[in-house]
């Protein structure tokens, strides 16, 4: 790198790539994130889709962004606030605006900056000569023109030849951060490997617009950014997005139990990801059913674990309230089945493409009559691996449904992930029956472990183990129907116990940062988790009386959460919904609580945490004013 | 080989309660009867059905069963097929299950051509919950819900399955042992999906609602049992025999002596003449009775099982799919 370039040496840097819903955003975000794992950064990501599928072009609701954050880490959100934006069109500069940082560097596609382009974002003024863009760093390309131009020999029509300038605009951001194209070149030949024209004028734009930032007149205006590199422990990395990861969990599940997997699903935004990552893995003994409804697929996954398979169903909110009422009959039946719901907003269709945590009552308490089952949530893409793994260990040992909590932001961001080892996990073991029981054959079904409550898994085809099972109540002893009183007091106990049964089988719950006692536990679950542990790190700097505890175990809560709680004196609990978790714990705890909910359809910023948590800390201790903490400091 | 089954082995101890007279007693029998001529094998048989008086068939068949949720049974017992092609499986359901709450079900059951086999009892009435009409109700069916008369337009099962995509289609009446048999026993021969409906008296709710063709004095006259390749004769002495008639599209009955060239041969291949033949009723028409429709088609399981080459045998490992991708190490 020649001296002469500005140098910013952060420890993290926040890039926002933001076009048309066609402008190729979202995998320019992948491929840089590709090569900036190679480079040995840390990483978190956030795709920004929006919700119409193709929204008329240039206007700000079709405003496609890829937001990743990359550098030395721990980094575990992808961003508060962008220091570095690529904008391919006015809508997306209009959009993006009010995130980013102040002084951020801007680069605009020029070429879109017409006047029909200004006018379909709702610009009157052009942002570039009105003075809404001083203090940042201005740097203007006319990207589609010297795109057209490199590709021109490769005889493209206009609309392909245009499609290649995100790998254009992508050479230029890998010249600014110092990354090779080696990776993403690589990604090109592969994909594009029968089509020739289509292969040579994307490398070609990709080296056009590196060469652009080389190009001696740019060089002092373009800044370069040097990111440290990540303290990783060693071993074997590849990046993941939380799609994946369940959907490598699940198979890795199957391969414990030795039990295929059977994934029933019906279309629903943001689930589908992980019936499109399952629809691959059929090497892997995992078999993919796209149903007619959600109730018909959560009623053939039922079917399948009656079959000795895992029955696994996914949906979001809408479609997992469709699901309900089969859920009770495997309940009912004594079955197990995984319930993965991603979240996202609601109520009703809500907001289909943004995240939320909502469906935290649903999971717990959203079925008719004394139903519980347990339920885990997942932290972060490459946690939910391993939350599906929990959730089947769960299901199988106590043969029950198990609710999975993921949402749209952790199905589709990405981070690094240390490759498990699956010579460390445990089998997955199953509840077998001898297969000539002394007694009735229905009792015997139905007699269950003491500690577990769980019932053998017979199925049919297996000879001599005839029975019938279903939604009918079922005497404790004999397993057939009974409409005895007692007996269905009996039986509602059994199935509470069982729940409370899982407790025993998990781990204590852990403190994330800070000390096991205090002033404020920051207490959250699912994928608000990087947002919680960045900024209690920051409040730990200067404060060591600030913990943050994330559960993953939400029902049951683990056995010593109530005492570790007792040890602070504030609880405050963030949540991206209007206060679900707050009630649980009050719920199941008596704690007092107090809720920080943010339901905008964004993650939380770590800054907004900050401070919410230090004026907590401030109400606590009795001080006046609180520590200045901002956003950016080395960590 | 173990010892000949014989109807009591297929036969649950559990206690039967269906009303005195019910229907759907001479179903079961007829049902545990054929399970034994044919030597089912218990493990590999399974009843799944939703709910209803029907429905709760499983209960009473020692084979597995599963009595799951209303209307739900076609999808409950696809995902089982799935996990488990290698057994039969019968699914239970009515005319309020399978046609009102589980329509959807049933549709995309018989489209897709999975290997089930769908034994839809209709009565014509809401038994379990006490009588209410029900989709497959006459107009003007009083019932507790409808003490004016039921106003809604009934759907016939037949036309349904047929206009679903349903490969095969049968019709038996409860009580009437050789035909229920026949279609029984054809059902569970085919390579399919295939759709029985099973004309039952609910004698408590909707006694004799089928008597004007299905009552002793009238079965002669108004039932045609269909098979393929013979002509379409019915009546004593089978004298009379149906003629699709070109000036009016349709099926007429005419005398079958006088005028046997012009019957009608059945061709359980042709969709047209099934529709035609779905569509007749008592008393105008003699009601088709038999397999009325049944072509050879690929399953959906064994499509399934194509496009899952590795029939759930693990041939890779997870260790392998986690590398399947760019990976970089850190020393
Ligand atoms: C979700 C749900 N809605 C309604 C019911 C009540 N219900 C049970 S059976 C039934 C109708 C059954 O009619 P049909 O399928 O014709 O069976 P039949 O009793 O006549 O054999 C109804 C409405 C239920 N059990 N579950
Ligand atoms: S109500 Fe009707 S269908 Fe139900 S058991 Fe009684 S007679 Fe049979
Ligand atoms: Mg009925």
């Amino acid at each position: 790198m020649s001296a002469q370039h500005q140098e910013l040496h952060e420890s993290s840097v926040v890039v926002r790539f933001a076009g048309d819903s066609g402008d190729g955003v979202q995998l320019m975000g992948t491929q840089f994130v590709s090569a900036t794992a190679l480079a040995g950064s840390d990483f978190a990501t956030f795709p920004d889709y929006p919700a119409e599928i193709r929204a008329p072009a240039g206007t700000t609701f079709g405003v496609s962004a890829y937001q990743i954050n990359l550098g030395a880490g721990p980094i575990t959100t992808a961003g508060d606030a962008p220091q570095m934006l690529v904008a391919f069109n006015p809508a997306a500069l209009k959009v993006s605006l009010p995130l980013i940082a102040d002084g951020a560097a801007i680069i605009v596609n020029t070429t879109s900056f017409t006047k029909r382009g200004l006018s379909k974002a709702g610009y009157d003024e052009d942002p570039r000569s009105d003075g809404s863009l001083d203090g940042y760093q201005l740097i203007e390309v006319d990207v589609t023109r010297l795109t057209l131009e490199t590709v021109k020999p490769f005889g493209l029509s206009k609309s392909d030849a245009g499609r290649c300038k995100n790998f254009w605009a992508l050479g230029l951001v890998q010249w600014m951060f110092g990354l090779s194209l080696e990776a993403i070149e690589h990604w090109i030949n592969t994909k594009f490997a029968r089509k020739e024209s289509v292969r040579e004028a994307n490398l070609a734009a990709l080296r056009a617009g590196n060469a652009y930032g080389e190009t001696a007149a740019l060089a002092a205006a373009v800044p370069q950014l040097d990111v440290r590199k990540a303290r990783f422990e060693p071993g074997e990395y590849r990046g993941v997005r939380g799609g994946e990861a369940l959907a490598l969990g699940l198979a890795a599940s199957g391969e414990l139990a030795d039990r295929p997997i059977v994934f029933c699903s019906y279309p629903i935004t943001p689930a589908s990801p992980l019936l499109h990552q399952l629809a691959r893995l059929g090497k892997l003994g995992v078999g993919v059913f796209q149903a007619e409804d959600e109730i018909a697929a959560v009623c053939a996954a039922i079917g399948a674990s009656f079959g000795g398979a895992i029955g696994v169903t996914s949906s979001s909110g809408p479609g997992i309230a469709l699901k309900t009422e089969a859920i009770g009959l495997a309940i009912n039946a004594e079955l197990p089945l995984l319930v993965i719901d991603s979240q996202r907003g609601g109520p009703s269709t809500g907001l289909p493409t943004k995240t939320e945590q909502s469906d935290l009552y649903q999971a717990v308490y959203g079925r008719n009559a004394d139903a519980p089952l347990p339920v885990v949530a997942a932290r972060s893409p490459s946690d939910c691996f391993d939350v599906a793994i929990e959730a089947a260990r769960i299901a199988l040992r106590h043969m029950t449904p198990v609710f999975v909590l993921t949402d749209g932001y952790l199905a589709n961001a990405a981070e690094p992930w240390l490759i498990p080892d699956m010579n460390v996990y445990e089998p997955i073991e199953v509840n077998k029956l001898a297969s000539k029981p002394a007694k009735d054959v229905q009792t015997a079904v139905f007699e269950r472990d003491p500690k577990t409550f769980g019932r053998p898994w017979v199925s049919p085809g297996m000879p001599g183990l005839m029975h019938r099972i279903g939604g009918l109540e079922k005497d404790i002893q004999t397993g057939h129907i009974s409409y005895e009183a007692e007996n269905h007091q009996a039986m509602s106990q059994l199935r509470a116990d069982k729940v409370r049964s899982v407790a025993q089988f998990i781990p204590d719950q852990d403190v994330a940062v800070g000390p096991a006692q205090g002033a404020v536990a920051v207490v959250g679950w699912g994928s608000t988790y990087g947002a919680l542990y960045q900024a209690v790190r920051r409040i730990a700097r200067l404060n060591d009386c600030v913990s943050h505890i994330h559960i993953r175990h939400i029902n049951p809560f683990p056995r010593n959460l109530g005492d570790l709680l007792g040890r602070f004196e504030r609880i405050v609990v963030p949540e991206m919904n209007m206060g679900q978790l707050s009630t649980l714990l009050r719920d199941k705890l008596g704690v007092q609580v107090v809720p920080f909910n943010k339901v905008t359809g964004q993650p939380f910023l770590i800054q907004e945490v900050v401070d919410f948590v230090l004026d907590q800390l401030a109400d606590v201790t009795g001080e006046e004013s609180r520590p200045r903490i901002v956003s950016g400091e080395p960590q | 080989m173990s010892a000949q089954l014989t109807a009591r082995d297929y036969t649950t101890s559990q206690e039967v309660r269906w009303c005195p007279g019910c229907g759907d007693y001479a179903i079961l029998k007829t049902m545990t009867r054929f399970l034994a001529d044919v030597g089912a094998e218990r493990e590999n048989t399974v009843f799944i059905s939703g709910i209803g008086c029907s429905s709760r068939f499983p209960y009473y068949v020692e084979t597995y069963g599963f009595h799951t949720i209303h209307g739900r049974a076609p999808a409950v017992a696809t995902g089982l097929k799935l996990a488990n092609p290698e057994l039969d499986i019968w699914v239970v359901t009515g005319d309020g299950d399978g046609l009102s709450i589980g329509a959807n079900h049933l549709l995309h059951a018989l489209r897709r051509n999975i290997s089930l086999k769908i034994l839809l009892f209709n009565n014509e009435i809401y038994g379990l919950t006490k009588g209410q009409y029900s989709p497959t109700s006459r107009i003007g069916t009083k019932s507790p819900s409808s003490p004016g008369g039921s106003f809604d337009a009934p759907v016939s099962p037949g036309l349904y399955a047929l206009g679903s995509g349903a490969r095969f289609i049968a019709r038996a009446i409860d009580v009437d042992r050789n035909g229920l048999a026949g279609v029984l026993a054809a059902a569970h021969r085919y390579e399919g999906g295939a759709f029985v409906e099973i004309f039952q008296n609910c004698i408590v709710y909707n006694e004799d609602v089928f008597e004007s063709f299905a009552g002793r004095e009238h079965a002669v006259e108004r039932q045609v049992h269909v098979r393929h390749g013979e002509p379409l004769v019915f009546a004593a002495d089978n004298s009379k025999g149906l003629r699709f008639d070109t000036a009016t599209m349709a099926l007429e009955v005419i005398d079958a002596h006088e005028r046997a060239d012009e019957v009608l041969v059945h061709d359980e291949t042709n969709a047209t003449l099934a529709q035609l033949l779905l569509a007749m009723e008592a008393p105008e028409m003699p009601v088709a009775l038999g397999v009325v429709y049944r072509v050879e088609d690929e399953t959906f399981e064994s499509a399934f099982y194509d496009n899952h080459p590795t029939r759930f045998k693990r041939t890779g490992t997870v260790a392998d799919a986690l590398r399947n991708t760019n990976t970089w190490t850190v020393t």
